[in-house]
C-alpha cells in the first residue's frame, strides 16, 4: 500500500508544471483546513518558545531556592484590596505550620505584580540581561504554580524544564533520523549479503526490550560529568535505540525505489553511488519521513520524562518535566501538594498537540486525499 | 511453514548472543562493579573482598567473565545476583508471575473492551458517540502511563476509594480463605490494571474503527449490501473479520512487550513484578540480574513477534512463508 502511495506522489512531484499549486503548498492548503492540527502546532510553537525563551517568560532562575517557602502553595493573584480595584498583586506569606508546609496570606503585606522587570541575570545568545516578563519586588514571591521541596518555583523550573524535555526530542529524533534513512538507504540500495547482514544487526537492537536497554545505558553514566554531556549521552542513547526501526521501513521503500527508471538513469549517466542514494532515492522517502518524525517526538519525550521521573535521567538540580514529578512518588508529598503534579499535564499536552499535529499532517502529505 | 519457523528459531541464538554481549559490555563501561558498595564498608577486609571477586570472576577482563557466564547459561544457570545473594532464576521466577498477572489481566482487559468500542465508533461514524470516544482515546493515547499512575493514586488517597495502594496482597493474606485471596488481589490489582490498559485499548480502539472505516469503503461490502444481507450480518460477518486481520501483528509486538512494557506502572503502583526488579539491579549494578532479565525480555520479545508472523500467516492465506 505504502509502496503504491509513493508512486503516485512522485509522477506526481515529476509531472508538476508551472501553473500547478506545487505539491508542499497544496499540503499546506489542506494542513490548515485541520483544525485539530493547526491548534497542535500553536500550542507546540508555543511551548517551544516558553522554554527557548525561558529566561524571560520565568520569573525566578532555574535554581534560586528559598528554604523558608519549601512546598509554597500557588500565590493566588488578587485585584481587588479593601473593596477598590487594584492593579494585580499577591499577598505576602506566613507559614502557619512550618511540619506540613502550610501558608496563609498576610493580609498587611501586598506586591503588586510588575511587567518587564528586572530579576536574575541570565545570559542567552551571548546577550547578559536581567530583563524578566513579571515579577514581584523583593521580600515577596510570586509562585503562580506552587513551589517545590527547596521552595523553587515550579512555573520557571517548568520554562526552564522544557529545554530538555521538549527538545531531547528533537535533537534525539534527528540523530536517530540521520542514521535511521543512511543505513536503510545502504541497506535497501546495495541488496544482496550487505543488506541481508544489515538488517540482521538492526533486528538485534529491535529484539532488545528498549525500556530496559535504556536503563542499563543510562546506568553507566557517571555521576559526575557534567549535566549538559549527561543530556547530550541520554539524547544519543534514545536515539541509538530508535534508529533501526526507521531504518527498516526506508530500506523498504529504496528497495522499490532504486528499480525505478530514473535511478537506472542516474547510473548511466555515472552518478556515483553514494550521491544516488542521497541526492535521487532519499528524497523521495521524504513525506513518510516527515510524518514518521512528528508522529516519533513523543516517544523521546516519554523515555525521557520517564527516565528522569524514576532517577536515570535528567539529575537534579536541573529542571527536566520528568524529574521534577519524581518528588510525586513520595505519597505523603503526593497528596499535601498536588501541585506537584503539573509538568505531568505539560507533558501530557505536548505529547497530544504532537499527535493532532502529525495526524494532520498524514492526512496532508497522503496525494490520496482531496483538497 | 514448519521450515520458516525452525529457521527463525535458529536466528534466536545468534541474536540473543548479540542482545547479551552488547549489554554486558554496555554495562561494563560503568565506573565501579556490584561489590563496590560492600567494598566500602568497614566491616569487610581486604582479603574477603578478594575471595569475593575471585569467586565471581570480577577479577577476570570482561570477556573472560562473559564467555563464562554465556556458558553457565548453556547449561541453565543465569549467574548470582549480588543484590539478592540468590540465584539469578530464582529471584527471576518469584517476580515473573506478578509481571505476568498484571499484564495479561490488562492485555485482556484493553481487548476486551477496544474492539467493540471500536465497531461502535466506526459503525456510528461522527456521532455524539463516537466524538466522545475518539476524545477519550486521544487522552489515553497521550497520556504517559506513569503520570495517570500518580493522579489515580492521589484520587485514591484524596477522595477515599478505598483501593489499597502498593503491593500485591495484604499483610494478613496467608490467612485468608481461597475466596477472600481471589478478592485481595483484585483489589490490588485494580489501579495498576487501569494504568496499563489505559493506553493499550486507547490505540487499540483507534485502530479497529479505522481499519473497520476502510473496509467498510470496499466494493465486497457494497455488493453484499446490495444483494440486501442484514446490516448486522455485513458488519459482523464480513466487515469486522477483516478489519481485526491487520491487528494481529500489534497483538505481536504486545506479546513481546509482555514483560518489559508494564516496567514504568510497576514502579510507580509499586507492583512487585520484573520492571522495579530491573530497575533495582541496574542501579545496584547486579550484571548477572540484569543480564536475566534483558535476556527473558529479548526472547520474548522475539518470540512475540513469531507469533505474530504466525497468526497473521494462519488468518490471511494470502501470506505465504517459504
Amino acid at each position: 500500500m505504502a509502496r503504491t502511495d509513493r508512486e503516485n506522489s512522485h509522477t506526481e512531484f515529476a509531472g508538476d508544471g508551472g501553473a500547478l499549486r506545487s505539491p508542499w503548498k497544496m499540503a499546506w492548503r489542506k494542513l490548515r483546513r485541520h483544525k485539530l492540527a493547526v491548534a497542535g502546532m500553536w500550542v507546540l510553537i508555543f511551548l517551544h518558545l516558553f522554554a527557548i525563551f525561558a529566561d524571560f517568560f520565568a520569573p525566578y532562575s532555574e535554581l534560586t531556592t528559598d528554604r523558608r517557602r519549601t512546598y509554597h502553595s500557588p500565590t493566588k493573584i488578587h485585584i481587588f484590596h479593601e473593596g477598590k480595584l487594584v492593579r494585580p498583586f499577591v499577598y505576602g506569606y506566613t507559614r502557619v505550620d512550618t511540619l506540613r508546609n502550610i501558608y496563609e496570606e498576610d493580609k498587611s503585606t501586598m506586591y503588586p505584580i510588575y511587567f518587564f522587570v528586572r530579576g536574575d541575570k541570565y545570559n542567552i545568545l551571548g546577550i547578559e540581561s536581567d530583563l524578566r516578563l513579571f515579577g514581584v519586588e523583593a521580600p515577596g514571591k510570586i509562585y503562580l504554580m506552587g513551589a517545590d521541596r527547596y521552595g523553587r518555583d515550579i512555573f520557571s523550573r517548568l520554562a526552564y524544564g522544557g529545554r530538555r524535555s521538549l527538545f531531547i526530542g528533537i535533537i534525539g529524533l534527528v540523530i536517530s533520523l540521520s542514521i535511521g534513512m543512511i543505513y536503510g538507504g545502504v541497506s535497501g540500495y546495495f541488496g544482496g549479503w550487505v543488506d541481508n547482514l544489515m538488517m540482521r544487526i538492526s533486528e538485534i537492537i529491535i529484539s532488545i526490550p528498549g525500556f530496559y536497554l535504556l536503563l542499563a545505558l543510562s546506568a553507566i553514566l557517571p555521576p559526575n560529568i557534567p549535566s549538559d554531556r549527561r543530556f547530550m549521552l541520554i539524547t544519543i542513547i534514545l536515539a541509538f535505540i530508535g534508529w533501526a526501526g526507521l531504518a527498516r521501513v526506508i530500506r523498504g521503500m529504496v528497495l522499490s525505489i532504486s528499480r525505478m527508471e530514473f535511478v537506472a538513469g542516474a547510473e548511466a549517466i555515472g552518478a556515483s553511488q553514494p550521491r544516488i542514494i542521497v541526492r535521487h532515492i532519499l528524497p523521495n522517502t521524504m513525506s513518510y519521513v516527515i510524518v514518521h518524525a512528528t508522529l516519533s517526538i513523543p516517544s523521546f519525550i516519554l523515555s525521557e520524562s520517564g527516565l528522569s521521573f524514576i532517577g536515570v535521567g535528567i539529575q537534579h538540580p536541573l529542571a527536566s518535566w520528568g524529574n521534577m514529578l519524581s518528588e510525586a512518588l513520595n505519597l505523603a508529598s503526593l497528596t499535601r501538594y498536588p501541585w506537584l503534579l503539573i509538568p505531568g499535564f505539560f507533558i501530557f499536552v505536548t505529547v497530544l498537540s504532537y499527535s493532532f499535529f502529525g495526524d494532520g499532517l498524514r492526512d496532508a502529505l497522503d496525494p490520496k486525499t482531496q483538497t | 511453514m514448519f521450515r520458516y519457523i525452525v529457521r527463525r528459531l535458529i536466528y534466536v541464538i545468534p541474536m540473543l548472543l548479540g542482545i547479551s554481549s552488547l549489554s554486558f559490555f554496555v554495562m561494563q563501561l560503568a565506573p565501579g562493579d556490584a561489590l563496590t558498595t560492600m567494598a566500602l564498608s568497614p566491616d569487610v577486609s581486604d582479603e574477603i573482598m578478594e575471595a569475593m571477586r575471585a569467586r565471581f570472576w570480577l577479577d577476570q577482563p570482561p570477556y573472560m567473565q562473559y564467555i563464562r557466564w554465556i556458558t553457565q547459561l548453556f547449561k541453565g544457570d543465569m549467574g548470582h545476583s549480588f543484590l539478592w545473594h540468590a540465584p539469578v532464576s530464582w529471584v527471576i521466577k518469584q517476580r515473573v508471575f506478578n509481571s505476568l498477572l498484571l499484564t495479561v489481566v490488562s492485555l485482556i482487559v484493553a481487548w476486551v473492551l477496544a474492539i467493540p468500542i471500536g465497531i461502535h465508533s466506526a459503525v456510528n461514524q461522527y456521532s455524539w458517540s463516537d466524538k466522545l470516544l475518539t476524545f477519550f482515546a486521544f487522552i489515553g493515547v497521550s497520556i504517559p502511563n506513569w503520570f495517570l499512575g500518580l493522579i489515580l493514586l492521589y484520587l485514591t488517597m484524596t477522595r477515599g476509594w478505598g483501593f489499597p495502594i502498593g503491593g500485591m496482597t495484604s499483610i494478613d493474606f496467608a490467612e485468608f480463605t481461597f475466596w477472600e485471596k481471589v478478592v485481595d488481589l483484585a483489589r490490588h490489582m485494580f489501579l495498576p490494571t487501569i494504568v496499563l490498559s489505559t493506553g493499550t485499548l486507547a490505540s487499540l480502539m483507534r485502530y479497529m474503527r479505522s481499519n473497520l472505516l476502510d473496509v467498510l469503503r470496499q466494493d465486497y461490502v457494497t455488493t453484499a449490501r446490495a444483494k440486501g444481507l442484514a446490516e448486522r450480518v455485513v458488519i459482523y460477518r464480513h466487515a469486522v473479520r477483516n478489519a481485526i486481520n491487520p491487528l494481529i501483528t500489534i497483538f505481536g509486538f504486545q506479546l513481546g512487550g509482555i514483560l518489559g512494557g508494564a516496567s514504568l506502572t510497576e514502579i510507580v503502583m509499586n507492583w512487585p513484578g520484573i520492571g522495579s526488579l530491573m530497575l533495582n539491579a541496574v542501579q545496584g549494578q547486579d550484571y548477572y540480574l540484569v543480564m536475566g532479565n534483558l535476556i527473558i525480555g529479548g526472547v520474548m520479545l522475539i518470540l512475540g513477534n513469531l507469533t505474530a508472523d504466525i497468526l497473521l500467516a494462519a488468518s490471511d492465506p494470502r501470506i505465504r512463508y517459504e
